[in-house]
């Protein structure tokens, strides 16, 4: 049967898919960021079971059944599916972890991270699309792939992206969507954004069929949907090379362990989905998890946690070195927590995101310290971590 | 002509046929008197309350027991609101009482992420936002913080004062969720000048308003309880509160209310929202001075905010949201019962279910947020899935009868050459004029 979406993108004349080479610098790599929205508890997620300072400060959060991976850091049951990674030496592990950002709000934080600066509301258009103004993208091609229904801030701004989400209306016939375009000629941002809606609609057709991305599901059969469909359209061929996708959920100020019971197995879902789809590609597949901030290190009054400052980040993949913990561990004891309430960040997050910039998307350190995180020559990627 | 199509967008909800023929040409005489309308109230189902304490209670005790209300109890009174919140914007006149409601109502957003508030969301626009829009800012906050959805949806239900009888007894100790929103989202701003020990300061003072159990007597309302409040002065922005029980949050919430701070925050939101996504510093400031002179009256402030010159100077400069798109579409239209029916599915479809923001920070303001590229695609088909479903009549006509003359030649012609009526309204359902305000 033929494909409504791609009969639509051509007949609609606004798409050719080109067969062309990728750009320099990203050959055959792929890299997906994931975000974790919600501010996700590090010492939760991978708690420091060695940490004397860990049961004396929080007990009743430490969880049951933690997986230990060295002589100090343990696993969240919830990620077990994880632990395979990690032995396979697929998975590197930021311990505490943060950006510069030093108050406490989600919005702010996230808004930094994303937009690549040192201070809130420094810019605009997020790191990650400046990124890929660095490289050459093909004609016709879009490197950049938002999978939900918007575009997150990190890969808004003046370089086109590509974005999914199930679909779940019918599609509209091509003869329409073409006297659509004619109509938004003088509006530029609704033609724009429909001539990339068109190409994206005719990507996603091409690579997941009529059927595969239709209707919209819920919990884990959402995130097994989502991401596999980022797997697969970023293991075409002419596809994109770099995704991002948001998980929520995890602001847990109350009765935190059994909500990061449900939202952790999320969080591997996804992984494992994405793993089974980009197979041929993995050895030159990263993922990056990250979250705006960590969490109170003590419980709050609710056995929750309140906004805190270090967190985890994840760098997984085959083309990560991993199987180890990268970072100083700040400890819990008695002076060791910054303000007395979080965990210290010893890594600054711009130095994980440089780092998964350089490798994948081969960006020089001039470029990473001036132009997609301005004013951070100080901040250094990790060292050997690929 | 021109104006009166660019009242009834920027400030309303969208024209229904013929709507702007009748203004006329004396839209800053229409946009007054619309926004020196009564309260716009509205009823909708009862016993939320009731359903949040039976949640309440079960969410700790019995998770099948909580699914099973939730299902049976809670979600057809949730549906109930989504649809009645619906049918007041394709009803109301003017759209603008909904549309200011719906502004607030995102402002001090209650979600339904938090599944436990589904009963009560509708309940708390309706008693905690609508009184008020017209009103004193002070009064909407108060209402707003101390609803039950809202103690619940940040925890403060749960916050005890580590130094109250109940803290003491059980070791229990503060959350600060609400305080910290209280401050970021709906008073100050995140630069609004406030510092960690006030976040702590606010959540001590908001200690002990809580929620009725199913044995206290109107289960599921507001209680204060002197047992699990903080004792003792609190300071807020160098400002000390002395041990005052429940009056301590008002006084706070009226000094929060009136901060200069506050009016910035508040006139950036609403100059964003009615104005430009980058909103304009002179309107900015004409706001927040107007707020501060009249103690927060709101309806002085949307008088202020729609006699600036700069609403008037640029046509259609922002995009409707989805729910705002469908409920144009539905006010084009006019579309009865069904497809009131139809609703609650639509608004999921969109990612835009009414009261089910991902964050407190509430549904983003911006063309960037709602205009990505799959979201577009999904804009016009749900305005082709509508074209063929609806008898239309004749669009070009339906076309004058909404946008007169300012209906640009582009979508004229669109509309004028299509090659079927239900590619006719297609069109005109994706048009810049419907998808734009």
């Amino acid at each position: 049967m033929l494909n409504r979406r791609t009969l639509m993108g051509s007949a609609a004349g606004l798409v050719a898919l080109p067969q062309v080479s990728f750009a320099q610098g990203v050959g055959e790599r792929r890299l997906v960021f994931i975000f974790l929205r919600g501010a996700l508890d590090g010492l939760a997620a991978v708690p420091p079971v060695g940490d004397p300072g860990l049961q004396r400060l929080r007990s009743s959060l430490v969880p049951d059944g933690a997986l230990p991976l060295d002589a100090t850091f343990a696993l969240h049951p919830g990620l077990a599916a994880l632990l395979p990674w990690w032995q396979a030496r697929e998975l590197a592990i930021v311990p505490a972890v943060a950006s510069p950002y030093r108050d406490r709000s989600h919005f702010d934080a996230q808004h930094l991270i994303e937009t690549g600066g040192d201070r809130p509301r420094a810019a605009e258009d997020g790191f990650l699309n400046r990124a890929l103004a660095e490289l050459q993208q093909p004609q016709g091609q879009r490197l950049g792939l938002a999978v939900g229904s918007s575009v997150p801030t990190m890969l808004r701004g003046a370089t086109p992206v590509a974005s999914w989400e199930p679909q779940v209306l019918p599609p509209a016939e091509p003869g329409l969507i073409a006297m659509v375009a004619r109509m938004y000629a003088a509006d530029p941002l609704l033609s724009r954004t429909l001539a990339e809606g068109v190409r994206a609609a005719t990507m996603a057709g091409d690579v997941l069929g009529e059927t595969a991305g239709a209707g919209q599901q819920r919990g884990v059969a959402a995130v097994r949907q989502i991401a596999g469909a980022a797997g697969k359209l970023l293991a075409a061929q002419a596809g994109p090379r770099v995704a991002t996708l948001d998980i929520d959920g995890w602001d847990t100020h109350t009765n935190q362990p059994n909500r990061l019971g449900l939202v952790l197995p999320l969080l591997a879902e996804a992984m494992v989905a994405l793993k089974a789809e980009l197979t041929p590609v993995w050895r030159q597949t990263m993922v990056v998890v990250l979250t705006e901030f960590g969490r109170t290190v003590r419980p709050n009054g609710t056995n929750g946690t309140d906004h805190g400052t270090g967190s985890v980040a994840f760098l997984a993949g085959g083309a990560v070195r991993g199987g180890r913990m990268l970072g100083d561990w700040p400890g819990l004891q008695d002076g060791q927590l910054f303000e007395n309430r979080d965990v210290r960040p010893t890594v600054d997050l711009r130095a994980v995101l440089k780092t998964a910039l350089a490798q994948q998307l081969g960006l020089s350190s001039a470029s990473l310290d001036q132009r997609i995180f301005p004013g951070s020559a100080a901040v250094r990627p990790l060292q050997a971590v690929v | 002509m021109r104006d009166a199509v660019l009242a009834v967008e920027r400030f309303g909800l969208g024209p229904k046929p013929g709507q702007v023929a009748k203004i006329g040409r004396d839209a800053r005489g229409w946009l007054t008197t619309a926004l020196s309308a009564p309260a716009p109230t509205l009823a909708g189902p009862d016993g939320g309350a009731k359903v949040l304490a039976t949640m309440l209670r079960l969410a700790n005790s019995d998770a099948e027991a909580l699914a099973r209300v939730g299902r049976a109890e809670a979600r057809p009174i949730f549906v109930a609101d989504v649809t009645v919140r619906m049918r007041a914007a394709v009803q109301s006149d003017t759209g603008v009482d909904e549309r200011l409601v719906h502004f607030w109502s995102n402002h001090f957003t209650v979600s339904t992420t938090k599944r436990l508030i589904a009963p009560t969301v509708g309940a708390f626009e309706r008693e905690a936002i609508r009184p008020h829009v017209f009103g004193r800012f002070a009064d909407m906050l108060f209402a707003a913080v101390t609803h039950p959805a809202m103690l619940v949806y940040l925890d403060n239900f749960v916050s005890i004062g580590p130094d109250s009888l109940a803290g003491r007894r059980r070791g229990r100790a503060l959350n600060e969720n609400l305080g910290r929103e209280v401050l970021e989202l709906h008073t100050l701003g995140v630069s609004g000048g406030y510092t960690q020990s006030d976040v702590q300061g606010l959540a001590q003072i908001l200690t002990g308003w809580g929620i009725r159990r199913e044995e206290d007597g109107s289960p599921g309302a507001t209680v204060f309880r002197d047992v699990t409040h903080q004792p003792g002065s609190k300071t807020l922005l160098g400002k000390t509160y002395g041990e005052g029980g429940e009056a301590e949050l008002k006084a706070a919430l009226s000094d929060l209310a009136r901060h200069p701070s506050t009016a910035r925050h508040i006139a950036t939101k609403l100059t964003r929202h009615y104005v430009a996504d980058q909103p304009p510093a002179a309107v900015v400031d004409r706001v927040a001075r107007r707020f501060l002179e009249t103690d927060g009256d709101l309806r002085q402030v949307m008088l202020t905010l729609a006699a600036s010159p700069e609403v008037w100077a640029t046509a259609w400069p922002k995009v409707k949201p989805p729910h705002d798109l469908v409920a144009a579409i539905m006010r084009m239209l006019d579309l009865g019962e069904t497809a009131l029916g139809r609703i609650p599915a639509v608004l999921q479809g969109f990612d835009q279910m009414t009261w089910s923001a991902r964050s407190p920070a509430g549904w983003g303001d911006t063309a960037a947020d709602w205009i990505a590229p799959e979201a577009l695609m999904k804009r016009i088909e749900f305005g082709d899935q509508v074209a063929r479903r609806v008898p239309v009549q004749d669009s070009r006509d339906l076309a004058t009868r909404l946008f007169g003359e300012a209906l640009a030649p582009a979508t004229r012609f669109a509309v004028d050459h299509a090659e079927s009526a239900t590619a006719s309204l297609a069109l005109l359902l994706a048009s810049p004029e419907v998808q734009r305000r």
